[in-house]
């Protein structure tokens, strides 16, 4: 690989800016989770990045666990976004201003 | 320039692209196919960096499971009241203030690292030896990530039955 570390940083770093953006900016609920997933991804690829850097195995260790992670956020996410949608009728995440279901 | 680099910088243009284009879409489901090409991209990517396991598990669990996920609970919504306001223009500009913020000071943290400009070496590691690593040093880690996989099971189960269960209890046996 001739590429340097720091430019794989930066591609992280803009893939997390766009998930950044995206959960801040959009008002949809399943456009949020789309966001935080998108994170995710740009910390992956920072991980093994780095694992591969300094010769490591934890960049790639700790990946396996972000995924896992992220696969329990998106089923929970999601599922609290369905029993929201039933109760409101909307996935408009302005809609939902008062904890009493 | 070699091959690898080449491939590398034309699979990251498709990722940032495939990304770009994806959180900009009004539409979930063109966002959800968007990102698909964009986890694809991400997992040749794990392969170039040396982690052919974890490549295999993004693209199965990414792109396979968790897109198909997004696409199922986008179908049961109706589509035509997904975002009737579209785009809420003022809340751009703190994201873009907040984003552009991040992006310097990660810039800023990439590019006074000395060492970081000399480019790093291929390597690979075999899905066995990762395998014995994690299970070696991090086991207890692997039965958390078990243990939280179950509870998300319970919890979307639970919270997926809806509020009608207490009038009708027999219906969900």
């Amino acid at each position: 690989m001739i590429v340097p570390y720091s430019h794989v940083l930066i591609l992280a770093a803009v893939i997390f800016f766009l998930g950044l953006v995206c959960v801040i900016a959009r008002r949809n609920l399943i456009m949020t989770l789309i966001g935080i997933e998108v994170m995710m991804n740009g910390a992956a690829i920072a991980f093994i990045a780095s694992g591969l850097r300094w010769h490591q195995l934890e960049g790639q260790a700790f990946v396996l666990f972000i995924i896992g992670v992220a696969a329990v956020e998106v089923s929970v996410g999601l599922a609290m976004i369905v029993g929201a949608y039933r109760r409101s009728g909307s996935a408009d995440a302005d809609t939902y201003h008062s904890l009493k279901w | 320039m070699t091959l690898y680099s080449v491939i590398f910088y034309a699979v990251s243009a498709v990722i940032v692209a495939a990304t770009a284009v994806a959180i900009t879409r009004r539409n979930p489901i063109h966002a959800v196919v968007y990102l698909v090409v964009s986890f694809i991209g991400s997992g040749i990517l794990f392969f170039l960096l040396g982690a052919p396991f974890l490549a295999a598990v993004e693209i199965i669990i990414y792109a396979g499971a968790i897109m198909v996920l997004f696409l199922f609970v986008v179908m049961m919504f109706r589509i035509e009241k997904i975002e009737p306001r579209g785009y809420p223009w003022r809340q751009w500009g703190p994201a873009l203030l907040g984003g552009v913020l991040f992006l310097s000071v990660l810039g800023l943290a990439a590019f006074r690292d000395s060492s970081g400009g000399e480019a790093l070496e291929m390597g690979m590691v075999s899905p066995a030896a990762l395998g014995r690593f994690v299970f070696e040093k991090y086991w207890l880690a692997i039965e958390m990530i078990s243990l939280l996989l179950f509870l998300g099971l319970l919890a979307a189960i639970h919270l997926g039955k809806g509020p009608q269960d207490k009038t009708e209890p027999e219906d969900d046996a």
